[in-house]
């Protein structure tokens, strides 16, 4: 037993290898790689395309948080998790960071000891039904079946605003999101309730979208945002001004595009110095090269950017900015400022 | 060699603990003794050290607060605001629920299926060789997820029974076949003697087994006659009599009516609805476990040598009787224990509602609680210890069956 | 022609045999006497017969008329207009993702396809007997190829991980013939010591020749085939030595092993993973993470050593009293009376239990899919059916799944039923 368990143990620390201390950067640094903890598959959030390669909207806050520490934004190993495993695998130190669509909510964060360092998506639970029903509004979904996938904080929202407004449901847990899909077409359900993001991505892979529709109803307020484990405050402060560094790109006007020629030399708004490491030491602080923001825009592009390429109006989940458009813009997306 | 035939050695050299059998094995259990608390102590540390790195405490309070979400399938009163205890009570019951439903039909499609397989019916016996062969080797998970599929894609929703022409119409007006469920007529009680409905069907309960007893008595007061004067009275009318009409008394004076499902808003109400989820794992967990019980019957057969048959008629027993005097008491002997290993598979194969969101145990406290509470260590700890508690309450009661019919040779 | 008008008849010619009646020969007689021997027996067959009608009728025209060169689900219906036809495209568009899972690099498929053929050469010997015995030697190599073929990187871990072993044979061999005590810790101790000095020489750098593949990029129908695969071979030797321990005569060690098999046969495979998905990493050590592969192979493989470890016992049990008594009249001590005469004879009565054993397990390794690996089932359930092209895909893919676990499971059941014939030695 001892020789089987051994050789496992040898093989084991071939293949992982992995040591984590306190410091997370230096363990990243030091093996080259970001183990970034995504969904197993939510196309526009987090989903391997027909080669593999992960794309969508958490991703992109992977890949530049790898761009701005190791310098290359596919130095990341994306670790699928389920509802189930998201926050061991963090704990445990699996994963150095959950860019997985989690809520921030109280207990997560205090209880569980995470820490969210900021929101990416400001998301609310919908529902959707096919629209031969003629229901308008949530509240007319009085005994209706309803397909939840379970894992998330969907479960609780639905039972407290079914409780609050005294009608009654039948709630189906389905584990994942293609199975729920299905069931949902089938009929077994007559609503199909997740973050309305979500709604709207599952939407767009059916074969007739417009036969289904998405009730004017947000029961819940879903921060989404990526998250570290507690007491690493400089792991912390590099994902969260990562973040930042992408929101404020958006603000000041920087993009992928332009980001080269402006992070080249020193220009003429400081702020946008600072960012792009022209003025100022900023990344010095963070334990970070003086470019960092700029490698992790050059990479995936700004806020915005990412926003439009994954999950925005041109693309098939075709999601407005709403909530989650620029403060300038009447929606909810702000940086504090750098410097 | 032989260290029986050893000199007594005056004494004692520590090379003795290796190589002298009075103290060897003591020597072995302390080296595994020490591994043994080495390795839980090793593991312990690293628990402690990783939960206070983590920040984390084991602790089991979360079983009183609210668990904040419904169970559609719940055999007690449960709703959002009941605790996560009862929440795994409620998971508990319906893993009970499933595992017992598919114990009784896996053990029927199990019987069927090995006696047809041999059958001298050249076309049966290789349809259920295919049966037996396809469940076998193919993936539980699969067969439920397929089932799953089958019952969603292949029957009808409530949707398709409305209108004024619809598209599927319940089966006697009684019965409706949805993909959510089979919604079948359900009794209830006009004037119930009691308040509470499960009060009631005890009451019932309890004269159905009054009957069986009054029935088994009159059994053995036919017996008696036979013994004494060599006919048996007929007492087919009497036993029915006393398994009916003491029922049949109690239900008319509760008032028994029937509630019959009907189409009201998004789905059908009255009557009883048996989950699709349920459904759907009751009859994989069946057919699969079923495939095995099949093999399991045709080897006990098949384990009764001829001669018996051959001697039974040779004592004139008619064919009847020789099967269920000779041959089964016979064949129950290799039949039952690996039947009761296959029960036990199918109550931890029960686990695998979690494929088709049937609420078990795995399900409420090892799904959605863990979940919601992050708990992981806790939940899966007490998820062990169910499962533990149940199959070593199956397999104490095997010993005891198998003490009891095991064959006292020499 | 003279007429004879006599009524006396006397036949002179013997009459050839008449053929018997077309009822009492060949496919009729054959009919009659199988499927409609009596009423019973008639309606049975009609009724298979009615069964099998169905049956065929929903699958064959959904076979038949089967599409396989679409890129899409919206294609194959816009193809089949309607009609019933299976969309098999998908196995088409998906084979490598459905084999290899959706990370292996395509580039390096060969490996995987290498070692699953080795596999055949490294099972034979073990499998048939009749084979040269020396055979075994690269049945005792295939591990360490295997592993290098498949995850790649630096070939001195195989290496050194294979010198250990080499290493505690050689003290065992060296040892052994005086105690066995002596020879077996001898031997542990010895394959530690050229581990820990190996993990010294073992290069930090990457090996160009094999890359490294991380095993978090396994899947597909190849994590099945390998989780079986290892967790078997690995549990075998687990399993004979609880088997042991749960037949020894010192109550420490018994009860160790009783209270292991009797803990893991006790809860579902499932709640295993789950303590290898979201338990395990708190019991390792805090500097360190084990990645969840091999977290999962030590769970199965403590799961199926359980299991193997009962069917061992049932071997043991059977060997009759005077087998254990002529070993000890021989004078042999307990570690060669089990090698040389009690082991020998209660595995080979065990295979056929071993066997069934694999087979369940291998049906098993499909739950990873529960845990978030992307095995077979996991990749059909989770990015195939996920994708915008293929939302809706399940029969196809569902039933390709169930046809490879077919093709697997019965291959192996029917060779163990053939060495079950082949082992018979009673002569009933």
């Amino acid at each position: 037993m001892k020789k089987s368990v051994f050789f496992g143990a040898l093989a084991g620390a071939a293949l992982a290898g992995g040591v984590a201390s306190a410091a997370t950067l230096d363990d990243v640094k030091a093996r080259g790689k970001l183990n970034c903890g995504v969904t197993t598959g939510l196309v526009g959030f987090a989903a391997p395309d027909a080669n593999g390669n992960w794309e969508g909207f958490d991703v992109s806050v992977c890949r530049a948080v790898a761009a701005a520490v190791l310098g290359d934004p596919s130095a990341v190993e994306f670790v699928p998790t389920t509802g189930k495993t998201r926050f061991t695998a963090l704990a445990s130190g699996e994963i150095d960071m959950l860019a997985r669509n989690t809520t921030w909510t109280f207990s997560r964060d205090v209880d569980l000891k995470f820490e969210f360092v900021g929101v990416n998506y400001y998301d609310g639970q919908g529902f959707m039904v096919p629209k031969e029903l003629g229901v308008t509004s949530a509240k007319d979904l009085d005994g209706a079946t309803v397909c939840i996938q379970t894992g998330t904080t969907t479960e609780l929202n639905l039972a407290d605003f079914f409780r609050s407004n005294n009608i009654s449901y039948e709630p189906v847990p389905i584990e994942t999101n293609a199975e729920a899909q299905q069931q949902y077409l089938a009929g077994a359900c007559d609503v199909y309730t997740t973050d309305a993001s979500g709604l709207a991505a599952t939407r767009a892979t059916f074969e007739a979208p417009g036969d289904h529709v998405v009730l004017p109803e947000i029961v819940s307020k879903e921060p989404l945002g990526p998250l570290v484990r507690h007491g690493d405050n400089e792991w912390g402060d590099i994902v969260r001004w990562t973040l930042n560094a992408l929101i404020t790109a958006e603000e000041l006007g920087v993009t992928s595009a332009n980001v080269a020629d402006m992070g080249a030399a020193a220009g003429n708004n400081p702020e946008v110095n600072r960012l792009l490491g022209t003025e100022g030491s900023l990344g010095e602080m963070l334990g970070l090269d003086a470019d960092w923001a700029k490698k992790a825009i050059m990479a995936v592009g700004n806020y915005g950017e990412i926003f439009e390429t994954n999950i925005g109006e041109n693309t098939p989940i075709g999601l407005a900015r709403g909530l989650n458009a620029s403060y300038r813009d009447g929606g909810l997306i702000y940086s504090p400022p750098f410097r | 060699m032989s260290t029986a035939s050893d000199p007594e050695q005056a004494g004692f050299r520590l090379s003795m603990l290796f190589n002298d059998t009075r103290y060897r094995s003591l020597t072995f259990q302390a080296i595994a003794a020490i591994l043994l608390a080495l390795s839980i102590w090793y593991l312990g540390n690293n628990l402690i050290q990783n939960l206070r790195e983590a920040g984390l405490n084991i602790s089991f309070g979360f079983f009183g607060e609210p668990a904040g979400y419904d169970i559609n399938q719940r055999l007690i009163e449960y709703d959002s605001q009941s605790s996560h205890g009862r929440a795994a009570v409620v998971g508990i019951l319906n893993t009970l629920l499933v595992a017992f439903l598919a114990c009784v039909t896996a053990t029927v499609f199990g019987v069927i299926a090995g006696v047809l397989r041999l059958s001298n019916n050249w076309l049966v016996s290789k349809l259920m060789a295919f049966y037996v062969e396809i469940f076998r080797n193919i993936p539980v998970l699969i067969w439920i997820i397929i089932i799953f599929t089958i019952m969603t894609a292949v029957l009808p929703s409530p949707r398709a029974f409305r209108g004024d022409d619809p598209a599927s119409s319940m089966f006697l007006d009684a019965v409706a076949f949805t993909n959510r469920g089979v919604y079948i007529p359900g009794p209830s009680f006009n004037a119930p003697l009691f308040e509470a409905a499960a009060m009631n069907w005890l009451l019932v309960l309890a004269v159905l087994v009054a009957s069986f007893f009054g029935s088994k008595a009159i059994g053995s007061w036919a017996s008696r006659v036979q013994e004494e004067t060599g006919d048996r009275p007929k007492t087919l009318l009497m036993t029915l009599g006393v398994w009916i009409v003491p029922v049949a008394i109690l239900l008319f004076i509760m008032g028994l009516t029937w509630n019959f499902p009907e189409l009201k808003g998004f789905n059908f109400s009255g009557g009883i609805k048996i989950g699709g989820p349920l459904i759907a794992l009751w009859f994989a967990l069946s057919i699969y476990t079923g495939a095995f019980i099949a093999e399991n019957v045709r080897a006990g057969i098949q384990a009764i040598s001829k001669g018996q048959t051959e001697a039974a008629g040779a004592l004139g027993l008619r064919p009847g009787r020789i099967m269920n005097l000779v041959i089964l008491p016979q064949a129950l002997r290799v039949i039952i224990p690996p039947l009761i290993s296959q029960y036990l598979n199918i109550t931890k194969n029960s686990s695998l509602a979690i494929a088709v969101g049937y609420a078990d145990i795995t399900a409420t406290l090892g799904g959605i609680t863990l979940n919601q509470t992050g708990r992981a260590i806790e939940c899966v700890l007490l998820l062990m210890l169910f499962y533990l508690t149940i199959s070593l309450l199956i397999s104490a009661f095997m010993n005891v069956y198998n003490n009891s019919i095991k064959l006292k040779e020499r | 022609m003279p007429t004879d008008t006599s009524v006396a008849f006397v036949r002179t010619a013997e009459i050839p045999p008449s053929p018997p009646p077309p009822s009492e020969t060949g496919l009729v007689k054959w009919i009659r006497e199988n499927l409609f021997s009596s009423w019973g027996n008639s309606i049975l067959t009609l009724v298979s017969l009615y069964a099998i009608y169905v049956i065929l009728s929903a699958t064959v025209p959904w076979i038949v008329n089967g599409i396989w060169t679409t890129s899409s689900l919206a294609e194959c219906r816009e193809i089949l207009q309607g009609q019933v036809g299976a969309c098999f495209s998908v196995l088409t568009e998906r084979w490598n993702q459905l084999l290899y899972g959706f990370k292996y690099p395509v580039e390096e498929y060969w490996r995987p396809n290498l070692a699953f053929l080795l596999l055949f050469v490294a099972a034979a010997p073990v499998l048939f007997f009749d084979l040269p015995r020396k055979l075994l030697a690269f049945t005792a190599l295939y591990p360490f190829i295997a592993y290098w073929l498949i995850w790649g990187g630096s070939i001195m871990i195989p290496i050194v991980a294979l010198l250990g072993f080499v290493a505690g044979y050689f003290v065992f061999d060296r040892f052994g013939k005086q105690s066995f005590a002596t020879g077996f810790f001898g031997a542990i101790v010895a394959a530690f010591v050229v581990w820990w000095i190996g993990g010294f020489i073992i290069p930090e750098t990457e090996d160009t020749f094999l890359p490294a593949v991380p095993s978090r990029d396994l899947g597909g129908f190849m994590l099945n085939m390998m989780l079986g695969v290892t967790c078997v071979s690995l549990s075998l030797p687990l399993g004979i030595v609880l088997a042991l321990g749960r037949q020894s005569k010192m109550p420490l060690i018994k009860g160790i092993c009783v209270i292991f098999i009797e803990f893991i046969r006790g809860v579902p495979l499932i709640t295993l993973l789950f303590v290898a998905s979201v338990m395990l990493s708190y019991f390792f050590p805090p500097e360190s993470t084990v990645d969840l592969f091999l977290r999962v192979v030590i769970m199965i493989t403590m799961f199926s050593a359980a299991y193997i470890a009962e069917v061992i016992r049932g071997g043991l049990a059977a060997l009759p009293k005077g087998q254990y008594e002529a070993a000890d009249s021989l004078g042999l001590d307990y570690p060669q009376a089990m090698r040389l005469i009690i082991l020998p004879q209660a595995l080979k009565i065990s295979i056929p239990g071993i066997v069934n054993v694999a087979v369940g397990l291998f049906k098993d390794t499909t739950l990873v899919s529960v845990i978030s690996m992307f095995d077979l089932v996991g990749m059909i359930r989770g990015p195939i059916l996920a994708s915008t092209e293929w939302n809706g895909v399940y029969w196809e893919l569902l039933g390709f799944a169930a046809f490879l676990f077919f093709i697997v499971c019965y291959g192996i059941s029917q060779y163990s039923q053939w060495l079950e014939r082949r082992l018979a030695t009673d002569h009933r």
